[in-house]
């Protein structure tokens, strides 16, 4: 059979969808669901967003009423708005926008196919997303609000109920039921990822020849598959614990505010910390891989030169993908876990800092000795790599558990953790939506907005992360309300508190110039042509936006690598993909 | 695509080399300088602590410094003059240069590092150091000492509680009971080494005084040791740092430490309030 055939034989290849319903709603094309996802998320972060400027505002001026808000914080209210922050940001934008985002509309179309594997899988992955995001959402409107947990939700306080804080009721309930269903989406969506990449690559794709981009989102699926299946079953015991009378976390003998425990007994709390981070530290690679290999893609079309080091990329986020499940240990040094494991966590946790140096350095080495074209994408893929060096730096001091000691919990944990899976990952979704949106809706956004957004973002969030490291030091902790806390050492951290809580409403604000230029281009922006930047990989090879099966049944033939840039004795400064080799010249 | 050499894109090219340059000499100068840092360390691991804190910053501030500084670089350096790029794929002998150097860089910290958690965790307590079991509950710290004898009364648990005067869950009857002190605060003897058992009533807390730069959580139905010897007299605040509830940030106590006469008498007294 050949590969043609083989390629056309899969279930991915169905008609065109008739009506509104079935191309915009409950729609089976990879692009559709890709902006689907995208649209999710971005609905989260502005909501994401707004839950952080609330608390900063409180963290600086606890107080006096906040503007549109109209009331102050309360220390519980505070907390719930710490845990639903995190959450709305951790899974439903660093995890949809990147990898359900972007990884649906451009894998297939990377790598030469009519669409994903499994279309009807692709469409219920999205839909169960959204049902989760509504079950998370609706947490803050029952009876206690919120959960006050954290993003982490450690038993016991996860696991006791009301008993231990408002918003440990049914809005923890209603936080584990869409955290589940949430990872149910994400199994399929990975499921889907990896098929896709091992089985539809057009005829000449080999591995070695799939874009960075087709790489970060193969291994995030891996990374996917294998993360999820396991907060999915710690997050079924929690349930269990909190209403099926079961003890997974809950040991014996507790005493709650007076009141004696007496139905648990045997659970760990560890355990759930464990099961947790066993996720966890991946999820952290999950949010930032995708960036990383938007970042390589733009970096090189818009520096007009091959990546450097093209296969030490791939070693290198192989590399990240194995050590990212040997490190969750390092967010437990604290705990009472065994200090002889912490030692192995720790020296696996630096190894993972020489697969991201690499990346870094290769990013540089792309830079040097090339032709550098300022657009708003590749300005955003710059700004990552600075502040992807400036978060990876500070996690060689956590990784360390005794440099971890007086810093573990404070806000030196806070700056590294926003910088590196939260900011970084933030500007490659960036990166990402100025380098496609001609492709994904025919029209340019407007390049002078997006280099005003880019320059107000970049220093917004340097302003506002890089002084929480020295808040650290001092010992600032993390999830402190500043209403009612006592401790004197912390009064001297109000200036830098208000400080950077300047900086973060105008870095929010400069999230709706992104905003309207978002949306007016969608309608109103430069006519797009098919290939506006140049660029070499087969996204550029197909109508602005994409035929509903993309290549309207043509097959592709790949010749040569993705990023074939400034090739000594061709016309133009860049050769596609798809373009035949010529046949050598006989002198 | 033209050219792209419109005066937005140099005006936030320019910015952006600025803004990288800034950042890397404020942050470089706010580390050197101890503008914000920790406050000052009162036992010898603490002072060691610090000690790998700078070696690490070293190590981190070179790399910082050389990374940002070459973006910052070929921003200004290989903007587009319409020419053509380098076509290069990469360098071998580069590749394998700098994963070498992160590699001893990387690791070779964490090894050295080692000596300091042994010091904390591999190394237990010494024999007759003074002990002290330390309760967290939401939200409030409290302390037991053994007394004269020696001996920790006996915990038991009790149905009906009152953590309020009685957080230990203390059987009255244990003879070994009559001379503990339960307290508020947390006394030590300067220079001497102190051992606690860190207890939880309810959810996790965690035990953080700034100056010692210890941190540990307590995790309900775990016991866990800690051990250390402050060298400054004074009081010094002692913080819950893992998120236990709404009074998490208000869960406050004291490490007092004193001479040994003077924590004597404050025991004495202690034990009179009761």
């Amino acid at each position: 059979m050949s590969q043609e055939a083989h390629a056309g034989a899969h279930g991915q290849i169905h008609a065109p969808p008739q009506g509104f319903v079935r191309k915009w709603i409950f729609s089976l094309d990879h692009k559709v669901i890709g902006l689907q996802y995208f649209l999710l998320a971005l609905v989260a972060v502005f909501l994401g967003i707004a839950l952080s400027v609330l608390m900063r505002y409180h963290l600086a001026y606890p107080a006096e009423k906040i503007p549109l808000f109209g009331t102050t914080l309360t220390p519980e209210l505070y907390l719930s708005l710490v845990t639903m922050h995190g959450t709305i940001m951790v899974f439903m934008v660093l995890t949809t926008a990147p990898q359900g985002g972007f990884g649906n509309y451009f894998l297939p179309i990377q790598i030469g196919a009519a669409d994903m594997a499994f279309p009807v899988i692709n469409m219920l992955s999205f839909w169960v997303t959204f049902v989760s995001f509504v079950v998370l959402v609706s947490a803050f409107f029952v009876e206690g609000g919120a959960p006050l947990g954290g993003w982490t939700g450690y038993a016991p306080l996860s696991a006791l109920g009301q008993i231990v804080g408002p918003g440990q009721g049914m809005g923890m309930n209603l936080w584990i039921i869409s955290i589940a269903i949430f990872c149910v989406a994400s199994l399929m969506g990975a499921l889907n990822f990896i098929t896709t990449t091992i089985d539809l690559r057009t005829p000449g794709m080999t591995f070695m020849r799939m874009p960075l981009t087709v790489w970060a989102w193969f291994i995030t699926a891996i990374l996917g598959l294998l993360a999820f299946g396991v907060l999915l079953a710690a997050g079924v015991l929690l349930l269990l614990d909190r209403v099926g009378g079961t003890s997974f976390f809950i040991p014996g003998g507790l005493v709650v505010t007076d009141k004696a425990i007496t139905d648990h007994a045997g659970g760990s709390p560890l355990l759930w910390q464990h099961l947790f981070w066993f996720f966890g530290h991946p999820e952290v690679y999950i949010a930032v891989l995708p960036g990383m290999g938007v970042v390589s893609h733009v970096l090189s079309t818009f520096a007009r030169k091959p990546v450097f080091g093209y296969r030490a990329m791939v070693y290198a986020m192989s590399g990240i993908g194995v050590l990212g499940f040997c490190v969750w240990g390092h967010h437990m040094f604290q705990s009472g876990m065994s200090p002889y494991t912490a030692f192995a966590f720790s020296i696996l946790t630096m190894a993972i800092g020489i697969p991201s140096a690499i990346k870094t350095f290769n990013w540089l080495g792309t830079l040097w000795d090339s032709q550098i074209r300022f657009t708003a994408a590749m300005f955003f893929a710059l700004g990552f790599v600075s502040l992807f060096v400036s978060g990876g730096l500070s996690g060689l001091f956590l990784a360390q558990p005794a440099v971890d000691l007086p810093l573990h919990d404070t806000y030196f944990v806070v700056a590294h953790f926003h910088l590196i899976m939260g900011v970084a990952a933030i500007f490659g979704i960036f990166a990402a939506t100025y380098f496609w949106f001609p492709k994904m809706f025919g029209r340019h956004m407007s390049e002078g907005l997006g280099k005003i957004h880019f320059i107000l973002t970049f220093i917004g969030v340097n302003a506002i992360f890089f002084p929480m490291h020295w808040m650290g030091l001092w010992g600032q902790p993390r999830r402190y309300s500043t209403s009612d806390s006592p401790f004197t050492f912390l009064a001297d951290m109000t200036p830098l508190h208000k400080f950077i809580t300047i900086f973060a409403i105008i870095t929010a604000a400069a999230q709706l110039i992104f905003l309207w230029n978002f949306l007016w281009s969608i309608w109103r922006g430069k006519k797009a042509e098919m290939n506006p930047w140049q660029a070499t990989t087969l996204e550029w090879t197909v109508p602005s936006p994409p035929p509903h099966d993309n290549f309207e049944g043509e097959v592709r033939r790949i010749y040569r690598g993705p990023y074939e840039f400034a090739v000594p004795g061709e016309a133009e400064d860049f050769v596609p993909q798809h373009v035949a080799l010529r046949p050598a010249v006989k002198s | 695509m033209k050219r792209n050499a419109s005066a937005g894109s140099t005006t936030v090219a320019i910015l952006l080399i600025l803004s990288i340059l800034i950042l890397t000499f404020v942050t470089l100068y706010l580390f050197m300088a101890r503008t914000w840092w920790f406050p000052k360390s009162i036992t010898v691991l603490g002072d060691e602590i610090d000690a790998q804190f700078v070696r690490t910053m070293i190590i981190c501030g070179v790399v910082f410094t050389v990374s940002q500084l070459a973006l910052a670089w070929a921003i200004l350096r290989y903007r587009d003059t319409g020419g053509r790029a380098t076509y290069s794929h990469g360098n071998n002998t580069m590749e394998v240069l700098w994963t070498v150097a992160t590699a001893i860089m990387f690791i070779g910290l964490g090894i050295y590092a080692r000596s300091s958690w042994a010091e904390m965790h591999f190394r237990g307590a010494q024999p007759g150091a003074v002990q002290i079991h330390v309760m967290a509950q939401q939200f409030a710290w409290n302390f037991h000492y053994p007394g004269a004898d020696g001996q920790f009364g006996k915990s038991i648990f009790k149905k009906v509680n009152n953590s309020g005067t009685d957080p230990f869950s203390l059987d009255e009857s244990d003879p070994a009971y009559a001379d503990d002190v339960v307290t508020a605060v947390i006394g030590v003897p300067v220079n001497e080494e102190i051992e606690l058992t860190l207890l939880a009533k309810d959810v996790i807390h965690s035990f953080f005084v700034r100056e010692l730069r210890i941190k540990q959580d307590l995790v309900p139905g775990m016991k866990i040791p800690i051990h250390f010897t402050a060298n400054e007299v004074g009081d010094y605040e002692l913080a819950c740092f893992e998120l236990c509830g709404l009074g998490h940030q208000r869960m406050r106590s004291f490490l007092k430490v004193m001479p040994r006469p003077d924590y004597e008498k404050w025991l004495v007294g202690q034990k009179a309030e009761e």
